[in-house]
């Protein structure tokens, strides 16, 4: 167990910030506003000064965040592929509820055999698991920050 | 003990930020990101209530927000501070907690 707000070895301290761990619940997919892009920079931000993310969970419609089979325009920003890139860089641990994925037609190998369906779309970085990660990840963190509608 | 507000809904279209003056604690701070920077523009409605509420809260508006809908320092109510991302992370470690007012 670790006390709220105590210093974590081998982060980095930036100016007066104790570095923190963050987990970011993002409820809205990469076409309704602006969620999404929002908790991206804002992870960004949080990794460049030294905190920690503990996990990144897509709830709700932010499950659409994690489907590898989205072909936005070159000239478009791509959520997905950011995100899968993120994570690849600093080792993010990025969650898509399965009630909701499987709501949405986001699946991952697994669940596309369980439940007979011809194919896999879960993008790369991306893992489907339960709520309880939520719960977890906002135990486990000193702060939980939603991105929503 | 304090507490980080966001609120990230145009003011001119939902309650949400009205809600959270209503709830706040004197020295909680809050952040209007997103559409919710539209009430930090001088001469809106919703202008006098921000201005009321300085004296309990610090007010803050996310500055690529706001440069992405057109407005600008001068446009921006005296006494609400601009911040960047690297400063919503900031507001987000000094208080204790974040509520997001969605």
């Amino acid at each position: 167990m670790f006390e709220f707000g105590s210093p974590r070895e081998g982060l980095v301290h930036s100016t007066s910030e104790v570095a923190l761990r963050f987990s970011i619940q993002i409820n809205e997919g990469p076409y309704t506003h602006q969620a999404s892009d929002t908790a991206y920079q804002f992870t960004k931000a949080a990794l460049e000064k030294g905190h920690e993310i503990f996990r990144v969970f897509f709830y709700h419609d932010g499950v659409n965040n994690g489907t590898r089979y989205t072909v936005p325009p070159q000239d478009d920003r791509n959520l997905q592929k950011l995100w899968t890139e993120l994570a690849e860089k600093h080792k993010l641990d990025l969650v898509v509820c399965i009630a909701a994925a499987q709501r949405r037609g986001i699946l991952d190998a697994n669940e596309a055999k369980r439940q007979g369906k011809d194919g896999d779309n879960i993008a790369p970085g991306f893992r489907i698991s339960g709520l309880g990660q939520l719960i977890e990840a906002g135990i486990q963190a000193d702060r939980l920050i939603v991105f929503g509608d | 003990m304090s507490t980080l507000h966001t609120v990230n809904k145009s003011a001119y279209e939902r309650n949400a930020l009205k809600s959270c003056l209503d709830h706040a604690l004197p020295g909680d701070a809050i952040l209007l990101i997103e559409d919710g920077v539209y009430a930090a523009r001088k001469g809106g409605s919703i202008a006098p209530a921000l201005t009321a509420a300085k004296g309990n809260f610090k007010i803050y508006a996310l500055g690529p927000d706001l440069a992405a809908r057109g407005v600008v320092a001068g446009q921006v109510l005296e006494g609400i501070e601009t911040v960047d991302y690297a400063g919503f992370v900031g507001l987000a470690a000094d208080a204790t907690r974040v509520c997001a007012w969605l």
